[in-house]
């Protein structure tokens, strides 16, 4: 079921939450919501299954315009950042809940046989006469996740699934996740503020910033080609050095890099810690090492620039560097946007 | 596990405490029950079973079944409608849930008897549909409806106001109609609570007196409740009878108790997660 | 272009417009009729017979004398029951001990027993075939049939008031501020003057003021232990049935009209703390700390 937002917009009161998306997300297709709180994801995911309405376009499931259709009518599966599993009734109540409700009558085996189905999908067999209360945060996050696949969603949407998760947990679910999609195919929209997740997890990622769209593409494409400063910096550890552009080149003390297409003027280079490196002698951007960090795997260097601006970055383990040492931070590659 | 009291005022706090639960709680129970025990079992049993106490027990409690029973759907209805609408007047209207809390029991009762009398503005329209309220069992109902609706409303609220939108939404979301998901789920998890109010909301309609005795004409036999028999015993200086009597409704009042604290506890089962 | 900018949000259970206003006009009916309806009469009855009835009868000496006992009653009952409602609190929210569920359900017994049972039992304490009765004969003091038997047997009904208000809160808010006060050297007392009255105080005011409506209205337990002496040992709720009963139903209202003026107040009151967050423990604002 591929799934098109039209020119969405969605206010609250006076806060503009979701300003103008368009966004087109194929059939089968597992694509991450990424950004900041406040970015308007969660609200665009709701929007999408009926739990809020939009201010204004449209959206539209396959050839249908579904703007206007309730929430439970629409065919969606959701999954909650906290899981709104129904405390009184049993793990496979729970999952059940959506067979028993809906207009299609299944009997009783049905429902049972398919419960049981779900419950070996998320890999839970035998827990579905606990109650929610007597089992973990991941485990219940798959049986909400079991819940919502019961009733065939067209479209599966989850609002920050890990999100109340520990950090190992979180690891584990995602795979788990990318397997299940892999398995059913279903057309899945999730919402992220967490890069790693929607990186590991996603076919297409999609960047918001303040209600709007900043950035989509695989998560190859971002990685390699983050096409602001702010997807940048979201994406990962960046560190920002002063530069200036003349004739598509940009530079920074003994550093030159390629600039095409930006104004000339004062821009900024932005660097991955894993593209800084550290020489004695030059030729690089002046710098003098304020400390140096232990790590298992190597030391991190926190240098600080002539120009004031604090860089951090990785050096092998056996590289001999000592605070207070002054050198040079050669640069492998950066990208460079203009102030 | 050492458990070290760790905070200062232990000894005065408790000792405070004790002296004063004991001295105007408990003292004065326990004289009842001895009151009440001193008279053998063989008198105890035939003033607590005689006819004019036992039809005062029906009385008593089949009056508070129905006032319990019509507060169930009252109250539910009301925290509802306070709680998930907005409509002009409604911070009003959950204030004025506590003024059978606050009014008096006796001024309760002169204005009820006032508003159903048969001349009164609600009795003489009843009336005309051959209904008739005050100095009948129904009467008794209604002032006990009264005394205690705040208590069924105001222990419905908190939940209904704390449920988890979520829950609803996942609900919808798993494509259930409004009746159904109120049914499966709204309702299940406010039952904890709804038992609680309904068992507080009952041993208070056993217990009251002041708003009843106004409205009920207080006929042995036929619409006398049990707490005016004992005070009749009083003035009829037969203390033993009253001693008796009292400690039925004394009993009865512990093992309420009990049964809603068992039922408080089962309510916050749900919301105390794990 | 769809109705879209009509619609606030999707809706919820129970909100399709015809349910919705039917179920808000029943109940407002029935609100109407059952409590807002009686507080009307009050006042319509009380001025049925003019207003030099009721001005006459407010002034009687009786009602005045009534007024005072009552006012009496409650001057002594709801300090009383307030300082034993926060040793009680503190004892049982600070700390624990052996018996403290117990020691809980007992101070709550007040709030279930009838006010009759609660008359007869004081009946059988201080009266003179009560365990005290024969001392106090000996000694010529008057408890029961006499103003301090009615103000003790208003203090057991109201006895839970004040810590029923608090223990919950303060249950809630734990012990960790306390604990940081002692550890730097507070004493007990001005470890509750400094760190937790503030945080209570407004639930403390509320069960006050709960607590005097409920002692200012007491009428079964006083009933009983009053002897019913008019201008002597009537409270005022007593004193309203003398004149309901001697066919003064004008004045009988009059009397009501205080009270019922100090019920309205009594629920301004609580409407205002409710604001301040007295009343219920609020619970977390944290969504992860509620659903499953």
């Amino acid at each position: 079921m591929k799934i098109r937002l039209e020119n969405v917009v969605k206010t609250f009161e006076t806060f503009r939450a979701v300003k103008d998306v368009s966004l087109d997300i194929g059939s089968g297709e597992l694509v991450a919501l990424l950004g900041p709180s406040g970015s308007g994801k969660t609200t665009i995911l709701r929007m999408v299954a009926g739990l809020e309405y939009s201010d204004g376009g449209h959206i539209y499931f396959g050839d249908q315009d579904a703007t206007d259709i309730p929430v439970r009518d629409r065919g969606v599966g959701f999954v909650f950042q906290h899981y709104a599993l129904f405390p009184h009734m049993t793990v496979a109540d729970n999952i059940a809940f959506g067979m028993k409700v809906s207009k299609v009558k299944r009997d009783k085996a049905a429902i049972d046989a398919r419960v049981t189905e779900l419950l070996r999908l998320v890999r839970l067999e035998g827990l579905g006469d606990r109650f929610p209360a007597q089992i973990s945060g991941g485990q219940r996050q798959r049986v909400a996740l079991a819940r919502a696949l019961a009733v065939d969603p067209k479209v599966l949407l989850l609002d920050e699934p890990f999100g109340a998760l520990d950090a190992n947990v979180r690891r584990d679910l995602r795979r788990w996740l990318r397997e299940i999609h892999s398995e059913l195919g279903i057309t899945t929209l999730f919402v992220t503020h967490d890069q790693e997740e929607a990186l590991d997890l996603a076919d297409r990622v999609v960047i918001l910033k303040d209600g709007q769209i900043v950035q989509q593409g695989t998560p190859e494409a971002v990685c390699r080609d983050p096409q602001s400063a702010f997807v940048m910096k979201f994406l990962g550890d960046a560190n920002v050095i002063a530069a200036d552009v003349r004739d598509g080149r940009a530079y920074a003390g003994d550093v030159c890099v390629d600039a095409a297409g930006v104004a000339d003027g004062r821009a900024e280079l932005y660097a991955r810690p894993s593209d800084l490196d550290w020489s004695h002698d030059g030729p690089g951007i002046a710098a003098t090492i304020s400390r140096v960090l232990d790590r298992a795997d190597g030391r991190r260097v926190l240098a600080t620039t002539a120009a004031g601006e604090a860089l951090e970055f990785d050096v092998e383990p056996e590289r001999l560097v000592k605070a207070g040492e002054a050198g040079f931070v050669t640069l492998r590659r950066a990208k460079v946007f203009a102030v | 596990m050492r458990r070290r009291n760790v905070l200062p005022g232990l000894p005065l706090s408790l000792g405070v405490t004790l002296f004063y639960v004991g001295l105007i709680v408990v003292l004065p129970l326990a004289a009842l029950v001895i009151k009440a025990a001193s008279l053998g079992p063989a008198d105890y049993w035939q003033i607590v079973s005689s006819p004019r106490a036992v039809a005062s027990y029906r009385v008593t409690v089949l009056s508070a079944l129905g006032a319990t029973a019509f507060n169930l759907f009252f109250g539910l209805a009301l925290a509802w409608v306070v709680t998930r609408y907005r409509f002009p007047g409604r911070r009003i209207v959950d204030a004025m849930v506590d003024l059978p809390f606050a009014l008096p029991t006796a001024v309760a009762g002169i204005a009820l008897t006032a508003l159903f009398a048969n001349n009164g503005w609600f009795g003489s329209v009843l009336e005309g549909y051959g209904i008739k309220v005050a100095y009948t069992p129904l009467g008794i109902m209604i002032a006990m409806c009264f005394t205690s609706l705040p208590f069924i409303v105001r222990t419905v609220q908190p939940v209904l106001e704390d449920l988890d939108p979520a829950l609803e939404e996942a609900a919808q979301s798993l494509g259930g109609s409004d009746w159904t998901i109120f049914a499966k789920v709204i309702l299940p998890l406010l039952a904890p609570a709804l038992l609680a109010g309904v068992s507080l909301s009952f041993a208070r309609c056993l217990g009251e007196f002041g708003a009843i005795i106004f409205i009920a004409g207080n006929q042995p036999m036929s619409t006398e409740i049990t707490a005016l028999l004992i005070f009749i015993r009083l003035e009829e200086y037969d203390y033993q009878a009253a001693a008796a009597i009292a400690s039925v409704l004394l009993l009865t009042a512990f093992f309420m108790l009990g049964v809603t604290n068992w039922l408080q506890a089962r309510a916050l089962r749900y919301t105390v997660k794990g | 272009m769809s109705t879209l900018s009509t619609r606030k949000k999707p809706p919820r259970v129970g909100d399709n417009p015809l349910f919705r206003r039917t179920l808000i006009g029943v109940v407002l009916a029935l609100v109407a009729f059952v409590i807002v309806a009686p507080l009307i009469i009050i006042g319509v009855e009380a001025f049925a017979k003019g207003w030099a009835t009721y001005r006459d009868t407010i002034i009687h000496p009786d009602t005045l004398h009534a007024v005072m006992l009552t006012v009496l009653a409650a001057l002594i009952a709801v300090p009383v029951n307030t300082a034993f409602g926060i040793a009680a609190a503190w004892a049982i929210t600070k700390f624990d001990f052996w018996g403290k569920r117990f020691l809980l359900v007992v101070i709550e017994i007040p709030f279930s027993v009838s006010p009759i049972v609660a008359g007869v039992a004081y009946l059988f304490v201080y009266g003179l075939q009560g365990l005290f009765g024969p001392l106090l004969d000996a000694w010529d003091i008057k408890i029961l049939f006499a103003i301090p038997g009615i103000i003790i047997a208003s203090m057991f009904v109201t006895a839970p008031f004040v810590a029923r208000e608090l223990i919950p809160l303060m249950q809630a808010q734990g012990r960790d501020l306390e604990e940081a006060a002692t550890s730097l050297g507070a004493s007990g007392f001005r470890t509750f003057l400094s760190v937790t009255l503030p945080n209570v105080k407004w639930a403390l005011l509320y069960g006050v003021i709960l607590c005097n409506a409920r002692v200012m209205g007491e009428f079964g337990a006083v009933s009983v232990v009053s002897g019913n002496i008019r201008g002597q040992t009537n409270t005022l709720p007593l004193h309203i049935e003398l004149l309901y009963h001697d066919y003064q139903a004008a004045g009988a209202f009059a009397s009501a009209s205080i009270l019922a003026l100090i019920a309205v107040f009594t629920i301004i009151a609580k409407v205002a703390l409710e604001r301040q967050g007295a009343g219920r423990v609020r619970k977390t604002a944290n969504p992860a700390e509620k659903t499953s």
